[in-house]
């Protein structure tokens, strides 16, 4: 059991709502990946749909990438099968990648606690940011600005580059 | 022994986890009440150090000790279960152990 919050990347080849197969190496040219813990069953997260579709089509031309990843066991909860993602994704219009971990490894690797829970990684697949809540997008300079801030240059014309926010231990 | 269970509105899962809770303190005989806490705001969460929904503390314990450490938010818990599943509501043997 890891309860301790991933400083890389994860390995993983997991199944997409889009009836193919995802693996982290799908992902090596994009200069920010953002690993979001997410499911099909809870109002919270989905009322971030909408944020996590928003942010992936704004960034989409600059190679970032949002992949939501739902881990949650389907025989106890029905409602987060691979068939209701799908539908959900086709319902929604999802422009991101929404995967399944049905073993529960990458939950577990990334040291998930919460849904959702968002992990950006560096182009080198290093944690720049681990959040959840708008609190904590403040505090740590929001998961739009740390995607700015792992590329190469200003997301918005006028803008300077910030540093990536890094995390403390334990990711408060 | 204090028993509380605190939860968002939103949450689908806090009906299943009062109902196993229920379900255990019947079968150990222990006859204690239940005080439900309902967080509305992001500010009564960080009140309550309210790490998500649902939430179950003993005595002021939380039954899963390490996900109580998550900063306090409305949002939706995720436990790690003694066989390694993670699940949105902590097991029966996290409840026993917690009120055993």
């Amino acid at each position: 059991m890891s309860t301790t919050v991933a400083q890389s990347a994860p390995s993983f080849t997991l199944p997409g709502v889009d009836g193919r197969d995802h693996s982290l190496a799908d992902y090596g040219d994009a200069p920010a990946l953002a690993l979001v813990q997410s499911c099909n069953h809870c109002p919270y997260v989905r009322a971030w749909e909408g944020r996590l579709n928003a942010i992936q089509k704004d960034y989409a031309d600059r190679g970032v990438r949002v992949v939501a990843i739902n881990s949650n066991d389907a025989t106890s909860h029905p409602g987060d099968s691979f068939e209701e993602m799908q539908a959900r994704a086709a319902e929604q219009g999802f422009a991101f990648d929404y995967l399944y971990d049905e073993d529960q490894s990458v939950a577990h690797t990334l040291g998930s606690k919460r849904t959702p829970e968002v992990f950006v990684f560096d182009g080198d697949r290093k944690l720049v940011y681990h959040g959840g809540d708008r609190r904590q997008q403040r505090r740590h300079g929001g998961l739009r600005l740390t995607i700015c801030a792992t590329r190469s240059r200003p997301c918005s014309p006028g803008r300077s580059r910030r540093s990536p926010t890094r995390l403390r231990s334990g990711a408060r | 022994m204090k028993i509380e269970l605190l939860y968002w509105d939103g949450c689908p899962s806090h009906p299943e986890a009062l109902a196993l809770l229920q379900e255990v303190l019947a079968e150990h005989g222990l006859d204690a009440s239940i005080e439900l806490h309902e967080v509305l705001t992001d500010e009564e969460a960080q009140e309550l150090r309210f790490p998500g929904s649902p939430t179950i503390r003993v005595d002021g314990r939380d039954v899963d000790v390490a996900g109580a450490e998550s900063p306090p938010a409305l949002t939706c818990r995720i436990y790690y279960l003694a066989d390694g599943r993670v699940s949105p509501v902590p097991s029966r043997e996290q409840l026993e152990e917690a009120l055993t």
